[in-house]
């Protein structure tokens, strides 16, 4: 059977490749061209040489809960998802929008709070979410940035709209399968992808670098710039040091760190080296034990006081956390009209907060038709899929949501849009999200692509990597 | 480089070598019982013995049976000197460098552990030990090999081959250590057909036989001692060894060969002097297991020093180092 798109079926959802049966849309004409023109066999034999060649580099993760050791490969589909110019123009005004609102957001959260005290939001909302850290109140960052590196969540319902399903400002990961995608897909459809006039992602490497270089205390002219990880047995070492192998910078685990005199230095060889800059991968709980969670075994003691002196930066500055909580995410149209006074761009999901009584009361009434999702969780998990749960897991829910209902919110089931992926011997859709990347450094700097996540599983909505998601490359076409 | 990369590299190769020093240790004993009289009956504590975990093995095993000597020595999870625990090892420190080294050596440090993993899942080594012992060697050849054809030969290299050279010397010592003092049987044996062929077998497990035969031709039990102590052609003969992990230890200092620029390098530097004019009978006079004793000893000192030199790096006497001290 030759592989085509001709029995391929939408089933009514939005698809980002195929309009109508038979009928690809305008910038993806060139891809779904190329791909009826190959051989018989030949695209299966792409997608095998294309995931024998990740295993072989070693692009894996690590699962949790799974034996010592045990690494995958991040499950990945062949076929590109691509994102049209004007699409993509509006997406990136949207973001940059909307990270400057939450840069401003932070910077307020952590001085005068003006935002609290004219009432936009409540007080407790903010003040008593673990999220927020009271060690960084009057911190005054280096050069006013808080969120150095953001991954926003992006989803298109039936209507092709988009909508922010969330932000991600503590320690986003997965942009080096973005990267890896790409160097894939361009030997896999080197044609098409010529063709189409694909935007390039891979010096985002570069970008990040000179990110990090500009928040460097004092005007150094080399900072020594390096990247904290947890160390090999986090689910995202593969990345940590594909990051700093890429920019050229050492990777550093918490006890190759360590304070004294003023400043953070680190142990090598030759004696210690003063460094300036740190993008840590840990979250804030383990960055300082003398100041967050005493028993924290990956963090340096003593960072934090370097750090509130002005002589080391931290990307992403610690406390970020609270911007990307759930609860603070149902407020940001209005946060966006506060700082900015304009409309937000990119619509977030509408969002029930369970904290107030009217809204609660609907959502617990409501509860096989929506998504809840733990305020404080990521990865997938602590979250209720309304419609494909069971009575029991809907039960459990309701008794936790009554107990803390400050720790849950909820959205309506959105009919996530789809795209093709090859399933044995033939296309059918699955539902996709999008994480772009941001860098706020000199200016804003949303990469022309990201990390498109699928859920493998027939009619499955959750995307994550540990719930059974996987990845495709993204390719944002040129005007 | 980082202090903790350093260390990780050093103990990567240490590793690899320690696997395969372990294979040839069994290699040798598994010949030396193949060629021994019967009456002498199989010999196997001194394998542990040597090896420095007797405590270990009476704990875990008791008796020194072939079946429970092999196990320990090879498989066994809970001794932390078996291949398949140094192996492993060596991968974990090899994962945690994957930036620093080639991803050829990795696959390879990889391919070498799922090897071994999978030989203690299906009973391999027992139903053909010689050829496992020998594909142990095997993997860790390829693992120097790839090494030495893909990885820089700057700061991070030469940790490696210290790493490696001051294991093998400690091995080889503890190599002839087996048959020097454990296994000669009585004086009468000595020179007999016998014995002979024990130290021509001793020598083909460290892979110096064709070597030895080049420049002695006759085996003698001094002559071999001389070859694998003091020979200064023979890559696996400790002075051999050790003069190379002197040069990588001033390489990476930059101080010249003769002095010290710190303990590590003095300690080496006394110790290789003294190899350098010392001659087979002072040794033999003096007793060649007290020799190996000391030579043991003094490379696990040069151990320690570099482990103060190079990956303990630490501040005095300041506020939050302390605290970190007592986490």
């Amino acid at each position: 059977m030759p592989l085509n798109f001709d029995s391929y079926d939408t089933e009514n959802f939005y698809d980002e490749m195929i309009e109508s049966p038979g009928e690809p849309r305008p910038g993806s004409r060139i891809l779904v061209e190329r791909i009826a023109k190959l051989e018989d066999g030949n695209i299966l034999a792409r997608q095998k040489a294309a995931e024998a060649f990740m295993y072989n580099m070693g692009i894996t993760f690590t699962v949790y809960g799974s034996d010592e050791g045990a690494e995958k490969i991040f499950p990945f589909d062949i076929v590109p998802r691509i994102v049209e110019s004007k699409d993509w123009a509006y997406i990136e005004r949207g973001l940059k929008q909307r990270i400057q609102a939450l840069n401003l957001f932070l910077d307020d959260i952590y001085h005068d709070q003006k935002i609290l005290k004219d009432k936009i939001i409540p007080e407790e909302m903010i003040l008593g979410a673990p999220s927020f850290r009271s060690q960084c109140v009057g911190i005054d960052v280096r050069r006013g940035i808080w969120c150095h590196i953001t991954g926003t969540d992006l989803v298109r319902d039936s209507d092709g709209q988009h909508y922010v399903l969330e932000d991600n400002l503590r320690c986003p990961s997965g942009v080096s399968y973005v990267l890896e995608n790409r160097q894939v897909l361009k030997r896999t459809f080197p044609t098409a992808f010529e063709a189409s006039h694909v935007r390039a992602v891979d010096d985002y490497p570069a970008r990040l670098l000179e990110t990090l270089q500009f928040l460097a205390p004092y005007e150094l002219s080399s900072p020594t710039v390096v990247v904290l990880t947890p160390g090999m047995y986090n689910s995202a070492y593969f990345e940590q040091s594909f990051l700093a192998q890429q920019m050229g910078v050492e990777l550093v685990e918490g006890s190759d760190l360590v304070v004294f005199d003023g400043f953070v230095h680190m142990r090598t060889t030759h004696g210690f080296q003063r460094v300036d800059v740190i993008y840590r991968r840990i979250d804030d709980d383990f960055l300082d034990p003398t100041e967050f969670r005493s028993d924290s075994m990956l963090g340096v003691p003593g960072i934090m006081d370097v750090y509130r002196n002005g002589r080391v930066a931290i990307a992403n500055a610690p406390g970020t956390g609270i911007a990307d909580d759930k609860a603070v995410y149902a407020y940001l149209p209005k946060i966006v009209k506060y700082y900015l006074d304009e409309d937000m761009i990119l619509p977030n999901v509408p969002t029930y907060i369970c904290a107030v009584k009217k809204e609660r009361d609907y959502v617990l009434a409501n509860l096989d038709k929506l998504v809840v999702k733990a305020t404080n969780e990521s990865g997938g998990y602590g979250m209720l899929v309304g419609p494909h749960s069971t009575r029991e897991q809907q039960a459990e829910f309701a008794e936790h949501i009554k107990k803390n209902p400050r720790n849950y919110i909820a959205q309506p089931t959105l009919a996530l849009s789809r795209a093709p992926v090859l399933v044995e011997d033939h296309f059918e859709g699955r539902h996709v999200d999008l994480r772009p990347y941001i860098l706020y450094g000199k200016d804003i700097y949303v990469m022309p692509g990201g990390l498109t996540r699928v859920a493998l599983k027939k009619g499955s909505l959750v995307v994550n990597s540990s719930q059974g998601g996987g990845s495709k490359d993204t390719w944002v076409l040129s005007e | 480089m980082l202090s903790r990369v350093a260390n990780s590299i050093y103990w990567m190769s240490r590793y690899l070598e320690r696997a395969e020093n372990v294979a040839r240790f069994i290699g040798v004993n598994l010949n030396l019982i193949l060629d021994m009289p019967e009456e002498y009956g199989e010999q196997w504590a001194p394998l542990v013995n040597i090896s420095g975990d007797r405590e270990l093995f009476k704990r875990l095993y008791g008796t020194p049976t072939r079946e429970n000597v092999l196990q320990f020595l090879t498989f066994e999870r809970e001794n932390p000197n078996s291949i398949l625990s140094s192996v492993r090892s060596a991968r974990e420190n090899a994962r945690s460098v994957r930036e620093i080294i080639s991803s050829e050596m990795w696959e390879q440090a990889n391919r070498f552990y799922l090897m071994v993993k999978h030989a203690s899942e299906n009973n391999i080594s027992t139903d053909n030990p010689h050829n496992f012992y020998s594909d142990v060697k095997t993997e860790s050849h390829l693992f120097d090999g790839i090494t030495e054809a893909t990885m820089s030969h700057g700061e991070a290299w030469h940790f490696l081959q210290v790493g490696e050279l001051l294991e093998r010397a400690d091995k080889t010592s503890r190599i002839l250590d087996v048959k020097y003092y454990i296994l000669l049987p009585d004086e009468q044996a000595v020179g007999t057909a016998v014995d002979n062929i024990q130290w021509a077998a001793l020598l083909k497990s460290v892979s110096a036989l064709e070597m030895y035969r080049k420049h002695f031709k006759q085996i003698s039990p001094a002559k071999v001692a001389d070859f694998l102590i003091l020979n200064r052609e023979f890559p696996r003969s400790v002075h051999s060894c050790l003069r190379r992990a002197a040069y990588s230890l001033h390489a990476i200092t930059g101080s010249q060969m003769g002095s010290f620029s710190n303990k590590a390098e003095q300690r080496m530097g006394r110790l290789l002097a003294e190899l350098n004019y010392t001659q087979i009978e002072e040794i033999i006079v003096g007793g060649m297991h007290e020799f190996f004793e000391g030579l043991q000893s003094r490379l696990n000192g040069i151990d320690d020093c570099i482990f103060e030199t190079y990956f303990t790096l630490r501040p005095l006497n300041k506020k939050y180092t302390q605290q970190q001290s007592q986490a």
